[in-house]
C-alpha cells in the first residue's frame, strides 16, 4: 500500500503539531521557572537541594565538559585547595599520564561524580565502582607488602585513604601520631570565637546601648521581651542598634526601608565569614543558588514533622534578638534533625560532657555539642593574625568523615582511636556511645614499614608521596 | 608590542631577549628545541638558586629551618622537588602550551619514574652521557610532542644528603655534580 499526497500531508501536520506542542510546553516550563520537567534523574545528596537551579551547574545552555567542570570548581575549588587535593587536575593534564587518563579521566569531576544517576550513586556521590584505585595503583603491593591481596574496593572505604583529602591519613602523619591515648589527659575544644570582629571591638570599644537609644521607627511596637533580649545581649553591648539590622539598604531598589524579618544579608555586614560558611553548606546553599530558603520537608535526612515547614536562616538557630550560642549548638539542631545519630546524641558521653559544662561542673571547652563537631571552631591566620572562626558550613568536614579527624576528633582523642571510631558505622549511628568495634591497621602498617626501612627522621623528609 | 600566538611563546620571547640565548629565529620562527632550551635555562637557574640559597643555606649550613615534604604541618621549607612541581602545576592550570616534569631513574616517589619510551631512553641517555641533553619526538594519545630531557645534577649537599638518606630512595650513593634525574619538557607539535 502506498501513502497518497493528502495522507502524507496529514501525517506531517500531526508531526508538526506534536513537536510544536512539546516545544510550547517546554518553553513555557522554562519561562515560568518550572524546571522540574527538565530533570533527567534525581540528584545526589550533595545537590538535590538545588536541582531546580539548573543554571548553577549548566551555566550555559549548550556546552559539555569544560563548562560543567568550571561549574564544579565554582563551588568546590576552594575546598579542594584547602584539603591539599591528592589528585589535582594538573596531575592528569600532563601528557605523560595520557594512558591513565584514557582509563580514568580524572581531569573532570563528572568522570567519578556523575549527577542525575541515583541508581549508580553511592557514598561521596561516587558513581564509579569502588575499586577505581586499581586503574593506576594496581602494583601497590610492590611498594607496600602489607597491601598484598587487599581488595581495591577497600582503599577508600576502609578508613585508610581518600581520593582528595588525605590531610590526616598520609603516612608520616600516621607515624607522627602513633601511640596516642584514646583520650588525651587534657581534652578541650576551642571555646571563644576569637574573631576579627571581637578583636576590633576590644581595640575600639563602643558605648553599650539601652532601650532609650533604640532607633526603630515610632510605628513599630516592641514588646518587653524583645527589648530586653536585645538590651542584655551582645548586639546592644556592641552598639548595634535596631536599624543596623532592620533598615539595611540591600541594593534591591527599595532603599534602607524597615524590614521586619532581616535575612542573612543584614548579618553579613559584620559576620561575613559565618554567613559565607552558611551559604556554602547544606543549610544555606539554596539561598546561594537564588532559590527560596531550605525547608526541612525538602531534606533527604529524616526531620521532625512539626518543623517541616520551617525555613532556614541565621535566626533559625540563633533566635532573633537573643542570638544565643548555647541554644544554637545543640538544641536548635535537634529540633529539626531526627536521624538515628541525632536521636542518640542526648544519651551519648559527648552530650553528658556538654550538659556538665553548661551547668558549670566542667571547664569551658569540655563539652561536645552538635556544633563542636559539625560547626567546629577552627584556627585561621588572617593577615598574619591567628583567629578562631566557627565554620558555619556544616558540610566542610562532614564527608568523608575522616575530614573531621584534624578539625575535631584530635582535639580530645588520639589518632588511632579517632580513625577506628569514624570507620565504625554502628558507633557513628549510636553517637559514639561505646568503643570502636574494629581496628583500622593503617598506623600499625605505616609504623612497621618505617621501622623496617630504617627511616632517617624528619631532617630527610619523604619527598612527595601525596 | 608585537602580538604573539601563545603565552608560552610570549614568555619564551622575553626569556630569549633577556638571557640573550640566541634562539634560532630564522625562517619559521623559534624552533621547539630553542624554545625548550630557553625554558629549561630558566627552570634550571631558578631551581639551582632555590636549592643553594634557600634550602642548602638555611637547612644544611645555618641550620635555621628544615625542609619538609609536609612543609605546612611542619612549618618548614618547601622541598626543591615540590617547588619545581608546584610551578609545573601552576603552568598547567594556566593552560600553557607546554608541560614539564622532574623525573628520575631513582625517584623517591615512584610516580616520578619514567613511564613513556622517550622518558626511559632519555633518562638513561643523560645519565650515561653527562652534560648532554636528549631530544626526540613522541606520540601520546594521538598528539605529537617535541620532547626534551635535560640532566638534573646535584648542585648542593642538601640534594645528596636527602636522597642518600631517604627511606624510599632506590639509590643512596649520589655524589656532588652527578646526574640525579632529568627535567622533561614537552611541546605539542
Amino acid at each position: 500500500m502506498t501513502i497518497g499526497g493528502n495522507e502524507k500531508w496529514v501525517i506531517w501536520s500531526y508531526w508538526f503539531a506534536i513537536i510544536g506542542g512539546l516545544a510550547a510546553y517546554l518553553g513555557y516550563a522554562l519561562r515560568s521557572g518550572d524546571a522540574a520537567v527538565y530533570l533527567i534523574g534525581e540528584m545526589s545528596h550533595a545537590h538535590h537541594q538545588i536541582e531546580l537551579a539548573c543554571s548553577s551547574c549548566h551555566t550555559e545552555p549548550f556546552g559539555g565538559g569544560a563548562i560543567l567542570q568550571s561549574a564544579c570548581m565554582n563551588c568546590h575549588a576552594e575546598d579542594l585547595k584547602a584539603s591539599d587535593d591528592s589528585h589535582p587536575k594538573s596531575k592528569f593534564t600532563d601528557p605523560r599520564n595520557a594512558d591513565r587518563v584514557a582509563k580514568l579521566d580524572a581531569r573532570h569531576c563528572v568522570t567519578c561524580h556523575t549527577e542525575h544517576r541515583p541508581e549508580i550513586t553511592h557514598a561521596m556521590g561516587v558513581t564509579l565502582p569502588n575499586d577505581f584505585c586499581i586503574e593506576c595503583h594496581a602494583d601497590i603491593a610492590e611498594d607496600r607488602a602489607s597491601h598484598a591481596g587487599l581488595d581495591f574496593a577497600s582503599c577508600a572505604t576502609g578508613g585508610c585513604h581518600n581520593f582528595h583529602d588525605n590531610l590526616a591519613l598520609y603516612e608520616d602523619f600516621l607515624i607522627k601520631h602513633q601511640g596516642e591515648p584514646d583520650l588525651h589527659p587534657v581534652a578541650l575544644t576551642p571555646t571563644t570565637a576569637d574573631t576579627a570582629l571581637r578583636r576590633a571591638l576590644i581595640e575600639h570599644p563602643v558605648a553599650p546601648l539601652d532601650f532609650h537609644a533604640a532607633d526603630m521607627p515610632i510605628t513599630i511596637q516592641v514588646d518587653q521581651h524583645t527589648a530586653s533580649d536585645w538590651e542584655q545581649t551582645a548586639h546592644a553591648q556592641a552598639g548595634v542598634n535596631c536599624g543596623d539590622c532592620h533598615s539595611v539598604d540591600l541594593n534591591d531598589g527599595a532603599g534602607a526601608i524597615w524590614r521586619a524579618k532581616p535575612d542573612q544579608r543584614s548579618c553579613q555586614q559584620c559576620h561575613s565569614d559565618e554567613v559565607e560558611g552558611f551559604l556554602g553548606g547544606m543549610h544555606g546553599m539554596r539561598i546561594a543558588a537564588g532559590l527560596s530558603p531550605l525547608q526541612p520537608r525538602d531534606a533527604q535526612l529524616p526531620m521532625h514533622a512539626d518543623k517541616a515547614d520551617a525555613t532556614l536562616s541565621c535566626t533559625s538557630c540563633h533566635s532573633a534578638h537573643r542570638f544565643e550560642r548555647q541554644h544554637a549548638a545543640s538544641e536548635a539542631c535537634l529540633s529539626c534533625h531526627n536521624d538515628e545519630h541525632s536521636r542518640n546524641y542526648n544519651n551519648s558521653p559527648h552530650a553528658e560532657l556538654w550538659r556538665r559544662e553548661q551547668s558549670g561542673q566542667l571547664p569551658a571547652g569540655s563539652g561536645v555539642s552538635c556544633a563542636t563537631c559539625h560547626l567546629p571552631r577552627t584556627l585561621h591566620v588572617l593577615n598574619g593574625i591567628e583567629v578562631t572562626l566557627a565554620e558555619h558550613n556544616q558540610n566542610a568536614n562532614l564527608r568523608p568523615n575522616e575530614k573531621m579527624l584534624r578539625s575535631v576528633c584530635m582535639d580530645c582523642h588520639g589518632l588511632a582511636f579517632s580513625i577506628d571510631a569514624l570507620a565504625d558505622q554502628a558507633l557513628v549511628k549510636n553517637n559514639f556511645t561505646g568503643k570502636p568495634a574494629q581496628h583500622v591497621p593503617s598506623i600499625d602498617w605505616a609504623v612497621r614499614r618505617h621501622a623496617m626501612e630504617g627511616a632517617t627522621g624528619s631532617s630527610n623528609p619523604k619527598e612527595e608521596s601525596r | 608590542m608585537m602580538k604573539v600566538a601563545t603565552k608560552a611563546v610570549s614568555t619564551l620571547g622575553a626569556v630569549a631577549l633577556l638571557a640573550g640565548c640566541g634562539a634560532e629565529t630564522g625562517g619559521g620562527g623559534i624552533t621547539p628545541q630553542a624554545m625548550s632550551d630557553a625554558l629549561h635555562s630558566v627552570m634550571e637557574a631558578d631551581r639551582t638558586v632555590y636549592t643553594r640559597l634557600i634550602i642548602n643555606r638555611l637547612q644544611n649550613e645555618e641550620k635555621v629551618i628544615k625542609a619538609s615534604e609536609h612543609w605546612k604541618d611542619e612549618k618548614g621549607l618547601v622541598l626543591p622537588a615540590q617547588m619545581f612541581r608546584y610551578g609545573a602545576e601552576m603552568v598547567a592550570e594556566k593552560g600553557a602550551n607546554f608541560s614539564y616534569s622532574l623525573l628520575s631513574l631513582w625517584p623517591v616517589n615512584k610516580q616520578n619514574e619514567p613511564r613513556t619510551e622517550a622518558e626511559k631512553t632519555g633518562l638513561k641517555f643523560i645519565a650515561d652521557n653527562p652534560g648532554k641533553n636528549y631530544y626526540t619526538e613522541e606520540d601520546l594519545a594521538g598528539t605529537k610532542y617535541f620532547t626534551a630531557v635535560y640532566p638534573d645534577v646535584a648542585v648542593a649537599q642538601a640534594c645528596i644528603s636527602c636522597h642518600n638518606g631517604h627511606k624510599d630512595s632506590p639509590r643512596t650513593d649520589f655524589k656532588m655534580g652527578e646526574v640525579m634525574g632529568g627535567v622533561v619538557i614537552r611541546i605539542p607539535l
